[in-house]
């Protein structure tokens, strides 16, 4: 037999390959746990949107995915590679997270773009310093990549110069420029003021209708209810339901949820 | 108005004018040409000893910082301690403790006095630029232990979920930050180091201080040869502030 053909079932179209995989994930800071066995997966192309009220564990689990927490127990598949862990949850090899992070862009809530370096510095750093990217390669992607957000002018200018909404922007082309697999959103509006969310929603949105993988925490429903292909409501660092955008949205099951929902609404 | 040619501009200028014609004719300058070339050398042994301390206390003191803002404990307690120590005891102390203590220690030892390295260990300067060294590192130290918790812990954690290896963030994000916080601070401790230099001529090294000194103490000229070190002093400085202002221009900061 040659290499495998992708799983199918008959009738199904073929199953698209995983991206993200978490199993039965636990995380505590001293005694409080605050996740406590949440299972997620996310094929090619998904969009997950994490959304649950303060204090429900989505940022974190968001950070444990790329191990900026440490799970205290665990299964994190990334890209079909499983990140080996020690029996008590650290990582056991910092060369195999470094390499599962390059495949993970992530963005923060505080855009977090380096104050020393100008836009496009900050685009090019770990391509070229990192990656080993040529210089001109990596400066002609970055250009196009903040042509893309809207920023090309500002390729020049320094961060602290700039708007929050376009910092935000500047940020979610840094993610992009190392060429992730899939993208990591950490409340990337919930820093903005109100007439700058939506130019960074329109650029989030522009990369779901190209098919990337996104795994959002977000308090906008309506814009996950827009560009989420499954949708998980966190309580209490447990699952409580999850499903469709429309399924979660339009007819919620649990009390919680609709508690929630009728809360942020 | 004529840009900066204001009144009260002209007033401060016509007065540093009066001042320098005044010195320059109703005092004695007549010993300058004869010790010119000494001065020039007092001059160059300052600046160099300056430069050379800062730069080899500043490579001392980042690792010191860092060990204090982000090492484990058996790092970061001997740093402290030193710093501590350094901080606390004064620095002609410290200088006498190396060239009577170290200095006069070392002859007793026929494989030091044997060695090649003794032409050098005879000599005052290596006593002067090591004293130095230690206390700029101690000071400065601290100073970039500030800066390094001061670096927002989000630039770094961005580094990091980028797949950056450690030494890489700490070289390319963490350290030039660290560093550019703590350029206003250290262009001042900069000038202080300067002006800590005169103690060398405690212990014989030929600065710019003890060549004044020595012109005193050969013509009985007194006043003259301390009005001539209190400028070249001011125009180090000058250099030091101007070359600090240099490098906090290169990364414009936004004006609140």
């Amino acid at each position: 037999m040659g290499q495998a053909a992708p799983e199918t079932f008959a009738g199904l179209p073929p199953v698209r390959p995983e991206a993200i995989r978490i199993d039965d994930l636990r995380k505590s800071f001293g005694t409080v746990e605050v996740l406590r066995g949440v299972s997620l997966r996310a094929c090619e192309g998904d969009v997950v949107a994490i959304i649950g009220g303060s204090g429900s564990g989505k940022s974190t689990l968001l950070r444990c995915i790329n191990f900026l927490e440490t799970p205290t127990s665990g299964r994190i598949v990334i890209g079909g590679e499983e990140i080996v862990l020690r029996p008590d949850g650290t990582p056991a090899s910092r060369r195999q997270i470094e390499q599962a992070r390059r495949r993970l862009g992530m963005v923060f809530q505080q855009f977090n773009l380096w104050s020393h370096k100008t836009v496009l510095e900050n685009l090019t750093e770990v391509p070229v310093h990192v990656l080993g990217v040529p210089r001109a390669e990596a400066v002609a992607r970055a250009m196009a990549l903040l042509a893309r957000v809207g920023l090309a002018e500002k390729a020049g200018a320094y961060p602290a110069f700039l708007s929050g909404g376009q910092q935000q922007r500047a940020a979610i082309a840094r993610a992009l420029a190392i060429e992730p697999r899939a993208m990591l959103f950490d409340e990337p509006t919930s820093a903005l003021d109100p007439e700058l969310v939506g130019e960074v929603l329109n650029v989030i949105r522009d990369l779901a209708a190209e098919g990337r993988t996104m795994i959002l925490v977000t308090h906008e429903m309506k814009f996950a209810r827009e560009v989420a292909s499954h949708v998980i409501y966190l309580h209490n660092g447990l699952i409580e339901e999850q499903g469709p955008p429309a399924a979660l949205f339009g007819a919620p099951r649990s009390d919680r949820l609709k508690k929630f929902l009728k809360s942020v609404s | 108005m004529t840009g900066w040619l204001q009144p009260h501009r002209v007033v401060m200028i016509a007065l540093a004018l009066a001042l320098v014609l005044w010195s320059a004719f109703s005092l004695r300058w007549d010993w300058l040409a004869e010790y010119a070339p000494l001065m020039a050398e007092g001059i160059w042994n300052t600046i160099w000893i300056l430069v050379v301390t800062s730069v080899l206390g500043m490579l001392l003191a980042i690792p010191l910082g860092l060990a204090q803002a982000a090492g484990p404990w058996y790092l970061a307690a001997p740093a402290r301690a030193f710093c501590t120590v350094i901080r606390g005891t004064p620095l002609l102390l410290q200088l006498w403790l190396l060239y009577y203590g170290l200095g006069s220690l070392f002859p007793q030892f026929p494989w030091i006095r044997q060695s090649d390295l003794w032409p050098i260990l005879r000599q005052a300067w290596p006593y002067a630029v090591l004293a130095l060294t230690l206390s700029f590192a101690g000071y400065e130290g601290e100073v970039m232990r500030g800066a390094f918790k001061g670096v927002p812990r989000g630039q770094l954690e961005a580094a990091k979920a980028m797949g950056m290896p450690r030494l890489t963030i700490l070289r390319r994000i963490w350290l030039p930050q660290a560093v550019q916080r703590a350029l206003p601070t250290l262009g001042g401790e900069t000038v202080l180091q300067l002006k800590a230099t005169p103690l060398v001529a405690t212990i014989t090294v030929m600065d710019i201080y003890a060549v004044s000194s020595r012109v005193r103490q050969d013509t009985f000229i007194v006043y003259e040869p301390l009005l001539l070190l209190a400028v070249v002093y001011m125009c180090i400085t000058g250099l030091i502030v101007l070359a600090f202002r240099w490098l906090e221009r290169r990364v414009p900061q936004r004006v609140a």
